[in-house]
């Protein structure tokens, strides 16, 4: 039992950062607008926080750095994500072209301050005050869920809250009405008064700040710094999920933990002797080969909001 | 002169161009606001890709992958098809050649154009599934692309060391030295640079893709594929069968890529915790080259030589190299964007107005 405690502990650890990745994906995605930068934001995210909490800690203000870190994350990411507005929405470039745009220009460009701001050190410093393990009072203290649900970084607590407002705001609100409006058919949502374009720019400015608390979340917990690795590949997980959760923020929720899990699954796998024998590259692989498996077979022709990837022009309608 | 100008009024050629000196403007200012010279920077990345026989080979060298990824690339773009799986493409390529290069005893030449067939077979197996996919179950060749690359790269780890493990390194066994296709007197007299088969063997395979493009049936059905879909199925063209057969085609000159490296460059394959990169670039030099044969040609050209002249940089200058990958992702926004480009001299042409006025 303790190890599947601890397992599933483990899938909520490297869960958060694609939950918050895939929010982001979601909120884009969803105005019709593709996010192939979601990589871009994280490695913004993970350098903004993991800096922001760095010169926090120096001025002294101790354990409210990383919090601190987690907003430097969101705003720094306007950047990339303004870029990839600006790309797509105001140039009508091709989108996928503009998220590549953004994951270059994001990883090149974060290398350049880190060498920069630290004397050509490849590595931010190690920080101090980074986010510790909470646990929920008298919930954690309950047998096998105590360990497995309340005991976590205060990031997937707020990862959690953070699904729930998307969820609703999506689909609660006229708000979300909207944004789902113009993905599918921006050009009714324009004749029903909806400003296409205006709503677009900013889910992407929002989306990108959330995919940036993903990119914080790894910095901040797993790694206390930021470097070169801290993330790679994350962001594509990230969009694998928006898919295979059709767009949903609750299904992209469940996607994100899935490869959480496959991701847990091979820390604790290894320590098995039957395990010995296979690589254990077979369980990095894991994660990707399901999720194609998944994709081929169990989810069915992916249904994407129908104007996704195509920019809006007025003067087409 | 007015041939020039007309020239330089083409879409193709003046966005293109002003991308590239907006990209290098861009990065000169960020190294002025980071305190570096931009002018030591930018002649120590001249000076370094000219200077000595053995660079300027070794900047040849670096262009060679760069063309096929831009071709990989661009004959999917023509298509309206996305191939970002050009990374996982090298993967098997370079496995595929790694396999016949190490395990397999033939007599040299012989040896290595098999260990290049399979190579190319390798990879074109691992686009086409890409296609694959995305015909028979719908799914988005971006999503299938990503998840590839990733398989590939693990499904090398695992077969270098099952069966050609170097110990104590990380990396396979060489290859045998029948199967090496660089060519040794030309390497000498570029001062060692590994100068190979591939070198060549590019250049076919650029004007194939012309006339592939220009001249034959399998070319128009692709490209009236790019330009309507509907419509050329309505035509009676085989959508399914034409995307499969591109994707294949894309995978092949992207397998080509890691047989070249491995054959003719390293002689062996890296067990590396990312892929190369490669198939990335090439995205950036099918756009800015229009996914032209001559287009992906020049593009390559100019990124082989600024990736190869970074290095000087940080030598020379002492400024990091990223900074080239800074100017590169520029070059591509304005050419991926034109109308940023379109309101820039805009703004130009009116400030210059009111300071006449």
């Amino acid at each position: 039992m303790d190890i599947l405690a601890n397992l599933l502990n483990g899938t909520f650890v490297f869960a958060t950062a694609l939950i918050f990745a895939s929010l982001g994906g979601v909120i884009v995605e969803r105005t019709g607008v593709i996010n192939l930068g979601l990589e871009g934001f994280m490695v913004s995210g993970a350098f903004s926080a993991a800096i922001t909490t760095h010169y926090a800690e120096s001025a002294g203000l101790g354990g409210a750095s990383p919090w601190l870190g987690l907003l430097g994350a969101m705003i720094f990411t306007l950047i990339f994500s303004g870029i990839h507005a600006l790309a797509s929405i105001k140039f009508k470039a091709n989108q996928v072209i503009s998220g590549i745009v953004v994951n270059l220009l994001a990883a090149s460009s974060t290398f350049f301050m880190v060498k920069l701001l630290f004397e050509g050190a490849a590595e931010t410093p190690i920080i101090d005050h980074v986010f510790h393990k909470w646990s929920i009072p008298f919930l954690s203290d309950i047998p096998f869920l105590g360990n497995a649900f309340f005991t976590a970084y205060p990031t997937t607590f707020i990862a959690y809250i953070f699904v729930f407002v998307v969820w609703f705001v999506m689909y609660k609100t006229p708000l979300g009405l909207r944004m789902r409006a113009v993905g599918e058919h921006p050009g009714a949502a324009d004749t029903a008064g909806v400003k296409v374009n205006r709503l677009r720019t900013l889910s992407i400015l929002v989306g990108g700040s959330v995919a940036a608390l993903g990119g914080a979340t790894v910095a901040l917990t797993a790694n206390s710094s930021f470097a070169q690795n801290t993330i790679s590949g994350q962001g594509f997980i990230a969009l694998a999920a928006v898919i295979f959760g059709k767009w949903n923020p609750v299904g992209a929720f469940g996607a994100a933990i899935f490869f959480g899990f496959a991701q847990a699954l091979k820390d604790q796998v290894v320590i098995y002797d039957w395990a010995s024998n296979i690589p254990t590259e077979v369980f990095y692989m894991l994660p990707y080969l399901l999720t194609l498996l998944v994709l081929l077979f169990a989810v069915g022709r992916s249904s994407g909001p129908s104007a996704l990837g195509e920019p809006y022009d007025p003067g087409k309608r | 002169m007015n041939n020039l100008k007309r020239l330089l009024r083409q879409e193709s050629v003046w966005i293109p161009i002003i991308s590239i000196v907006i990209g290098i403007v861009i990065g000169a200012i960020v190294m002025l606001i980071g305190g570096y010279d931009p002018l030591l920077a930018y002649s120590s990345l001249v000076q370094k890709i000219f200077g000595s026989v053995y660079d300027v080979g070794e900047t040849l060298r670096q262009i060679v992958p760069l063309i096929l990824a831009g071709l990989a690339v661009a004959i999917a773009f023509r298509g309206g098809m996305f191939n970002i799986g050009v990374e996982g493409q090298i993967v098997m390529g370079s496995l595929g050649a790694l396999m016949v290069g190490n395990m397999i005893d033939l007599p040299p030449i012989i040896h290595g154009i098999v260990a290049i067939i399979v190579g190319a077979l390798f990879g074109g197996i691992w686009g086409a599934l890409v296609a694959i996919f995305k015909v028979k179950r719908g799914l988005n060749e971006v999503i299938s692309c990503i998840m590839l690359n990733w398989i590939a790269l693990y499904i090398s780890h695992i077969t270098i060391k099952a069966f050609m493990a170097e110990a104590g390194t990380s990396r396979s066994q060489m290859i045998h030295d029948s199967a090496s296709i660089q060519i040794q007197w030309l390497s000498d007299l570029f001062n060692g640079a590994r100068i190979h088969w591939g070198f060549f063997i590019v250049i076919f395979i650029l004007i194939g893709y012309y006339y592939y493009m220009n001249r034959t049936k399998w070319g128009y059905e692709l490209r009236a594929v790019g330009y309507n879909k509907h419509a050329a199925e309505y035509a009676g063209m085989n959508v399914s069968s034409i995307a499969i057969r591109t994707f294949f085609i894309s995978g092949a000159i992207g397998g080509l890529i890691g047989t070249f490296e491995v054959l003719g460059v390293f002689k062996y394959m890296a067990i590396a915790a990312n892929t190369s990169g490669t198939g990335f670039d090439g995205i950036a030099v099918a756009l800015l080259g229009m996914n032209s044969a001559l287009g992906v040609f020049l593009s390559s050209t100019l990124f082989g030589a600024l990736y190869y002249g970074a290095q000087g940089m940080s030598f020379g200058a002492d400024v990091p190299p990223e900074v080239i990958k800074m100017v590169i992702s520029i070059i591509i926004f304005f050419a991926a964007a034109p109308g940023a480009i379109r309101m820039f001299i805009k703004m130009f042409k009116r400030k210059s107005k009111r300071e006449e006025g």
